[in-house]
């Protein structure tokens, strides 16, 4: 539901942006939702090779839109980034399916469930490891996270907002699938790679955060390490920690689309650029919009009253109660370590010094999408919109 | 008028709304307009929390006005305010229309510096009444933001290095908090404060890393609550923070973070370390008293060579947390009574003491002790006034400034005779260096050439003094009013804590005890 949500809201934004470059095409919409039905097909798969399916289909309409600005040097880098190393994961994720169906049986996750009930054999978990270094992939979650800075810097601007977004949240949904339906009854054995992963991703995405400039690449690391914190929620192994992770997953989206909205504005003389250091005083001459990315901003450093202290609370809570306390300080710590890049964009909208101002007009849907999204990161404070019941729904069906 | 807190709380938010909505423009009329909208504001909230002042009854311990209502995920939206909170809760809209009055003279970017304090204002009340752990910290971190904005924005030269340095300083404090909050609900299963307060978290000693730790989970919950009121208290060594906060904030943000942000942090270990962990504050109430010590002489040394004026008073104010901390962490009635008298007192003193630098800064523009001197000869009503507050500053008696330190010695004498003795001569340097800068600023003759044509005080500033010196001086010779407040509050907490450190001593002596026993047969 949030997919098809934030594929929609996507797919309009892109549609000006688009038009003036030129870049228009008529099979834009159709990659795109060709990726929207694998994403739902991942999303529902019970059976590896279904699941293989939908990633591919994902995957493979994900690598073409990337490269969509064909006479673009960085596009097509990125396409062709994004599509060997994602070849690469796709690889590694089939032998480790083929290692489970070897020892498994069945390439179902009940049968799976059954056969790991008993007696788990070494090349089961060979293969479950190999699974899960594919979905890191997909979820870019550090060390598999090479690709993402590149892409989300190469793919056309509206493009990545998609990628930061739906295919995430389908990935992370997936990865939570396969565990716990597949792998249920192996918690411990899946809980420290996951534990791993999380702790380096949200290290990670803010240590090299630090030092970009280019609000694109910074939105890469960004979401590396949110992935690290929504894997928190995941590697706590428990109901609640699902929850967590998807009440997690969908204030990112929320927080994502809106931040895009804003990077789509930011143009000079019809041009886009992507430099933070063009923000510079950006609140003199657009104060509402500089408002609403102060909002999201301090939102996604995870800053109450911001709703994205409540997703940070939620995984928090999961890691503890999971018995990973480790786990939650050292998430904590990072998140001041990614605090400092979050302000530095503010330093540069509120406190620089007047430069060469940017464009002012923009359209009416992006400063509505901007808009909309900022003001859920603030009222959502009351009751985060009723999606807490849900995600609990959820969970429970997931892990029984 | 069951939604009076909620009230008083949200008023300033609302009145910052008004200003976002409905101001426009940025012209002279724009801001003048802006500028009563937001002293309007400021005042109204005064005026409702009188009648919280008015209903509120002295002789009971427990919390009043308490409101209660459904969130998320079990916490509680519920707010209540006991004889402690309820004074920091008047300062705050106390001194909050004083603020506002000071920076009449602000031409840069008004709206947005008025909506900042009112937005700051509501955090500030809430933090003093929220009931519910995630609700406090809420109230306690989004402060952080209006701050770092006001500092960054209105700030000095070199206001960006203060605001980064103020915001992830206060932040990495603060999350650690926010862990052992997510440990606390875990364990006790609700983030309710009062039912947290009477709650028994284990003070089991058990080994990490080989390592025995006293006291338990409480020890490791009360470090990760003391890391973050450490840091906003701020407490040496991690203080270092605020020097360049002070410096480059513009004068009311001094004012505001002086006389209500870090009282935040007393507050806190009056509110959380000392009820729901008492084992553990016992425990390390050695440490802290040691501290605090080092705080006081150490701080005051710094003050004496200081060249910046905001930067002494700086320093003075870290001296005078040293106080605050060492009287709560003395657990007895006296030092505990005198903690929160000190927090009050500083309040309006070092308020006080900023605006009084703001005066002479917005006629100067220069915080340089050497560039003044001789202030006397013509402004002899700013120097009687700034002549008090110093007076104060190092607690003369007769000002309120002497209550809080004689009360404070007093706990610190019973507790730890030591930490006492050391403290004292600290009263000794703060005299030396505020009558120091005092000499400096003020008297002598008027030689610099620069002053020959500086202006006494207007009528403006006159009435911004006049509340303070009023109350300055009522307490100093009517403390009651305040104890009154806050004793049964008080008391409560010292008997709280007593009765579970006896607790754990009787526990302790039993489990000994037991284990001694087989190994006599």
């Amino acid at each position: 539901m949030t997919i098809l949500l934030s594929a929609a809201i996507v797919l309009v934004m892109s549609q000006e942006y688009l038009a003036r470059r030129n870049l228009l095409r008529f099979e834009y919409p159709v990659l795109v939702t060709l990726a929207v039905v694998g994403m739902m097909v991942m999303v529902s798969a019970n059976d590896l090779m279904v699941l293989y399916m939908g990633i591919e289909l994902q995957s493979l309409a994900m690598y073409v839109v990337a490269s969509l600005r064909r006479d673009s040097e960085k596009s097509t880098e990125a396409g062709l980034k994004y599509f060997v190393l994602g070849a690469l994961s796709s690889g590694l994720m089939l032998y480790g399916a083929s290692l489970v169906y070897g020892f498994a049986g069945t390439t179902q996750f009940e049968g799976i469930f059954l056969a790991t009930a008993i007696d788990v054999p070494l090349g089961l978990i060979f293969g479950l490891v190999f699974l899960m270094v594919g979905f890191a992939f997909k979820v870019s979650a550090a060390p598999f996270h090479m690709w993402t800075p590149d892409v989300y810097e190469g793919a056309p601007t509206p493009v990545t907002a998609f990628m930061a977004t739906a295919p995430k949240m389908a990935a992370i949904a997936l990865f939570a699938r396969v565990v716990f339906d597949g792998f249920g009854g192996i918690v411990g054995d899946w809980q420290q790679i996951i534990a791993f992963l999380s702790v380096v991703s949200v290290f990670w995405g803010g240590i090299a955060a630090i030092g970009q400039t280019n609000i694109k690449r910074l939105m890469a690391y960004s979401s590396i390490a949110h992935m690290g914190f929504a894997l928190m929620g995941l590697a706590s192994g428990t109901a609640f920690g699902v929850q967590a992770m998807l009440i997690y997953m969908a204030i990112y989206v929320t927080m994502n689309i809106g931040t895009f909205a804003f990077i789509l504005s930011m143009e000079r003389d019809g041009r886009p650029v992507t430099d933070i250091n063009s923000l510079h005083m950006y609140s003199r001459y657009a104060p509402m919009r500089a408002l609403a990315m102060l909002v999201l901003l301090f939102s996604l450093a995870g800053v109450p009253p911001m709703v994205g202290f409540f997703g940070k609370l939620y995984v928090l809570r999961a890691a503890y109660e999971g018995g990973l306390t480790w786990l939650a300080i050292l998430g904590v710590i990072a998140s001041v370590i990614g605090a400092f890049y979050y302000l530095r964009i503010v330093y540069y909208m509120y406190f620089g010094e007047e430069r060469e101002a940017l464009d002012t007009g923009t359209s009416p849907l992006l400063w509505g999408v901007l808009m909309a999204s900022a003001a859920v990161m603030v009222f959502g404070v009351i009751n985060l919109f009723g999606i807490e019941p849900l995600a609990a729904a959820a969970a429970a069906t997931l892990v029984n | 008028m069951g939604n009076l807190l909620s009230l008083t709380t949200f008023i300033p938010l609302l009145g910052a709304g008004i200003l976002a909505l409905f101001l426009r423009g940025d012209d002279a009329a724009a801001q003048r307009n802006a500028k009563w909208v937001a002293l309007a504001t400021t005042v109204f909230t005064f005026a409702v929390s009188l009648f919280i002042l008015a209903g509120f009854k002295t002789d009971a311990a427990g919390f009043q006005f308490v409101e209660d209502r459904q969130w998320l995920l079990g916490m509680r939206y519920k707010m209540g305010v006991d004889g402690i909170s309820l004074l920091f809760v008047m300062l705050t809209t106390f001194l909050m229309p004083l603020v506002i009055a000071a920076c009449w003279d602000v031409t840069h970017r008004v709206k947005e510096y008025m909506i900042a304090f009112l937005v700051l204002e509501t955090l500030m009340i809430g933090v003093f009444v929220a009931l519910d752990l995630v609700l406090f910290y809420l109230f306690f971190e989004a402060g952080l933001i209006p701050m770092f904005l006001i500092i960054g924005i209105w700030g000095g030269k070199n206001r960006i290095y203060a605001s980064f340095k103020f915001f992830l300083y206060t932040f990495l404090g603060s999350v650690l908090m926010l862990v052992a909050m997510v440990a606390m609900f875990a364990q006790a299963g609700t983030t309710d404060i009062p039912t947290l307060m009477a709650y028994n978290f284990s003070a089991e000693s058990f080994p990490i890393l080989g390592v025995q730790i006293l006291g338990g989970v409480q020890t490791l919950l009360w470090f990760a609550f003391f890391a973050s009121f450490a840091v906003k208290m701020p407490m040496w060594p991690v203080h270092t923070w605020l020097p360049d906060a002070h410096v480059q904030a513009p004068t009311a943000g001094s004012v505001v973070l002086a006389a209500i942000l870090l009282k935040m942090g007393g507050y806190g270990f009056l509110r959380f370390s000392l009820p729901m962990f008492p084992v553990a504050s016992e425990i390390w109430a050695p440490l802290v008293l040691w501290l605090s010590a080092i705080a006081i002489v150490y701080t005051s040394l710094v003050a004496l060579v200081q060249k910046d004026i905001k930067k002494l008073i700086a320093y003075s104010s870290v001296a005078h947390m040293g106080f605050v901390t060492a009287g709560i962490f003395a657990l007895n009635q006296q030092g505990l009574d005198g903690a929160v008298f000190q927090m009050i007192s500083h309040g309006f003193i070092s308020g006080a003491l900023f605006l009084g630098v703001g005066v002479i800064y917005d006629r100067m523009h220069t915080r340089e002790i050497d560039a003044y001197g001789g202030l006397v000869n013509r402004m002899p009503a700013y120097a009687a006034v700034f002549l008090l507050f110093t007076m104060a500053n190092v607690g003369l008696p007769g000002t309120s400034g002497f209550v809080g330190e004689f009360l404070t010695l007093m706990g610190m004498f019973q507790a730890n005779t030591w930490v006492a003795a050391v403290a004292t001569t600290g009263v000794i340097f703060s005299a030396a260096y505020a009558l120091f800068l005092y000499r400096r600023v003020v008297m002598g003759d008027l030689i610099k050439e620069s002053l020959k044509s500086i202006t006494d005080m207007t009528a403006r500033e006159k009435w911004i003094f006049a509340p303070l010196v009023v109350m300055t001086i009522l307490l100093g010779v009517y403390p009651s009013l305040v104890t009154d407040i806050t004793g049964p509050s008080v008391a409560r907490l010292v008997d709280q804590v007593e009765v579970a450190v006896a607790a754990h001593g009787s526990e302790n002596a039993i489990a000994s005890a037991t284990a001694a026993t087989p190994a006599q047969h």
